[in-house]
């Protein structure tokens, strides 16, 4: 497998495309998260010192300047952490109370409300640090400042940030991560599939789809292309079949058939030996255009065109039918042929290829069974569906060749010497699988018994 | 009568002329569609034959323009496709018959004769069929030959409305599997010879002059005696 069919799969271009949406809803979800909590900080903050000053100004109205130097100092002493900034100085910013150092140069002039820079008492080599405050102008020219620091809300900028750059860094390992597995899964099953497809072109056709077994939608898919394949392998294996049984029973009634016009063209001249040897190619003619006829009529149950034209038939009147043509046939040679037709047997079906099954199946019984014997053709409903059968009191099909009569060209050697294609009951196999009918082959002790089970046919 | 016939096998249309010639018929072959329409559309014809696959104009397609230049003359399909859903597509388009190749050439005559006798006569309302001292009332459905009752089964009497209907005419076997059973294909030869033979023996069998001939290699006619 190469690495860059695995960035072309669309599988992968799927996962980037994904990857790429969430990343961008995790930076929105972040930096809403960031614009609101600073805007609350921000708030807060300003509350603070706000409340601050009230206090404050409490303090300086009932004690006066030294009071509310009294309650800097203390508060300034008692609060670690240094959240809330006080300072307060002479007219000259010459400090006299608070945890301020000295009077920030930002709030020179004496604005209201500024953000300012200060260096820790503690530690001078810290960089300074940014906070937020009011200044005063007291009577007398006193200075008050009261801030709050701001450290917080850089710390909870910093780690927004550093959130952020780890999420999209953890988003696109994940994604591409995902994406490539997630790929090299999805190409490993197409490939395999692929893999046997062109196996299969090449020629194997027994090769089939793997399966995982776990009914995935890739297993349905193979099992569905599985069953394609078992039924062109069939299909395959008939035309296989076809061929050789063309060749042999075809072949040689044309070989006899020139055989004999060679040997009238060799003989003497005479009229009547002339007709006689044309009036036999015509009817030998014939016998391999019904053999041709009849492998068509299965060629074309089995293609499956047909489907598109059922239509819903009477099982009984085409019964029915068929035994109104066979039985002046039976009744001359002294056969009984009885019709038990039950009444409103509906099928959907082909009708042309139904009533020539019905006739082979007719043809079959009269052929094989003696003179004087009987055959039933019945049309009854039963619990699996309209069943049509057609039985007869012959010699019947031994079990183990029942099988095999329902190939092709096939004829059982005892009957070798009765007329027929050997086509009759293949056709009628090839028509009960283009409706989804049941053939069965059973004893009717004695005799032959066929039925036909439509078990899929809606009686609509 | 003037047949039109158009067929591009060159052989095949040799002798379909020269049959339809000993038969009696004044025979006109054109080996093309364009040839074949032309013909059609500036001549007289008592009937035309078709076949399907035609070099220029497809022959559905040349029926299809007959028919719109209102030229109803019967035409008989020839074709190789021997499907049902084909022969449906040829009455469709046209056509008053169909025959599949390859065929007996006593087939396609019995066929041509049909037509022409169908183009002759309208089909009488009358609900009485006369061949000889045979008579068919479609309204009760009796049969009497001189007067004497024939009992038929349906089937029987089926192919007998058809053969009456035809008489003087030869009728193929698949001409009577077509109107009777409406079956497209052949069953085992026989099947229709004993019904025949049954239906004779109750026609035939206590008069001494025959009505329901068979016709060697062909088919059957029913006629009056000469």
């Amino acid at each position: 497998m190469k690495p860059t069919s695995l960035l072309h799969t669309s599988t992968f271009r799927y996962a980037v495309i994904y990857m790429t949406v969430f990343a961008l809803s995790v930076c929105g979800v972040l930096a809403f998260l960031y614009w609101n909590t600073i805007a609350v900080i921000d708030t807060q903050g300003d509350d603070t010192i706000e409340a601050e000053i009230i206090g404050l100004a409490e303090q300086y109205k009932a004690r006066d300047l030294a009071g509310l130097a009294e309650v800097i100092r203390t508060r300034s002493a008692g609060i670690s952490g240094r959240r809330n900034l006080y300072i307060l100085t002479t007219p000259f910013y010459a400090p006299l109370a608070g945890n301020l150092t000295q009077w920030p140069a930002e709030a020179q002039g004496d604005p209201r409300w500024i953000d300012f820079r200060f260096g820790q008492a503690s530690d001078p080599g810290e960089p300074p640090q940014i906070a937020r405050g009011r200044t005063f102008l007291l009577p007398g020219g006193y200075h008050l400042l009261v801030g709050r620091d701001l450290t917080e809300r850089t710390a909870f900028r910093k780690s927004i940030t550093e959130t952020l750059v780890w999420a999209l860094l953890m988003t696109v390992i994940l994604g591409l991560g995902g994406g490539y597995l997630l790929s090299r899964n999805f190409l490993r099953r197409i490939d395999a599939i692929g893999d046997s497809s062109r196996a299969i072109l090449h020629g194997d056709l027994s090769q089939r789809m793997p399966l995982t077994g776990t009914d995935d939608e890739f297993d349905r898919l193979a099992d569905n292309l599985n069953e394609m394949l078992d039924q062109i392998e069939r299909l395959m294996d008939g035309m296989r079949g076809v061929a050789d049984n063309i060749a042999h029973d075809l072949r040689s009634p044309i070989s006899r058939l020139r055989g004999r016009l060679e040997m009238t063209l060799r003989a003497a001249p005479d009229p009547v030996r002339y007709r006689e040897t044309l009036e036999k190619t015509i009817e030998e003619t014939d016998g391999i255009l019904e053999t041709f006829n009849s492998l068509l009529a299965i060629s074309l149950a089995e293609s499956g065109a047909l489907k598109d034209g059922f239509e819903t038939l009477d099982l009984g009147a085409l019964a029915r039918d068929a035994a109104e043509l066979y039985d002046a046939a039976a009744e001359q040679r002294g056969q009984k042929l009885t019709t038990e037709i039950a009444e409103g047997c509906l099928v959907r079906g082909d009708r042309n290829l139904l009533s020539q099954a019905i006739s082979n199946l007719l043809d079959n019984a009269l052929t094989h069974t003696p003179d004087s014997g009987a055959i039933t053709i019945a049309v009854a409903q039963t619990a699996e569906g309209p069943q049509l059968t057609v039985a007869d009191n012959g010699p019947g099909i031994p079990e183990s060749d029942r099988d095999r009569v329902l190939h092709r060209f096939a004829r059982l050697d005892a009957s070798r010497s009765t007329p027929g294609s050997g086509l009759g009951l293949s056709q009628v196999a090839a028509t009960a699988r283009l409706h989804e009918a049941a053939l069965c082959l059973t004893d009717n002790q004695p005799g032959l018994r066929v039925s036909l089970t439509f078990e899929n046919s809606a009686a609509a | 009568m003037r047949i039109l016939l158009i067929e591009d096998d060159r052989e095949a249309a040799g002798f379909l002329t020269k049959g339809l010639q000993e038969a009696g018929y004044v025979v006109d072959h054109a080996a093309t569609g364009p040839d074949g329409l032309h013909l059609a559309t500036t001549e007289s014809y008592a009937a035309m034959i078709v076949d399907r696959m035609l070099p220029g104009v497809d022959g559905l397609n040349l029926i299809g323009l007959l028919r719109k230049e209102d030229i109803d003359t019967p035409v008989l399909i020839l074709s190789a496709m021997d499907k049902v859903t084909d022969r449906v597509d040829g009455l469709r388009a046209g056509g008053d018959d169909y025959l599949t190749k390859p065929y007996a050439f006593s087939e396609l005559q019995a066929r041509l004769e049909a037509l022409l006798r169908r183009g002759q006569s309208a089909p009488t309302a009358d609900a009485h069929l006369r061949v000889g001292g045979l008579e068919m009332n479609l309204l009760t459905r009796q049969v009497t030959r001189d007067g004497h009752p024939i009992d038929l089964l349906p089937r029987e009497f089926q192919i007998l409305e058809f053969l009456m209907r035809h008489s003087g005419q030869v009728v193929t076997r698949t001409m009577l599997l077509e109107a009777v059973w409406n079956y497209h294909f052949d069953p085992k030869t026989g099947v229709i010879d004993v019904q025949i033979s049954r239906l004779r023996q109750k026609l035939d069998k206590d008069f001494d002059q025959p009505l329901l001939h068979t016709v060697r290699g062909a088919g059957y006619c029913l006629r009056e005696a000469d």
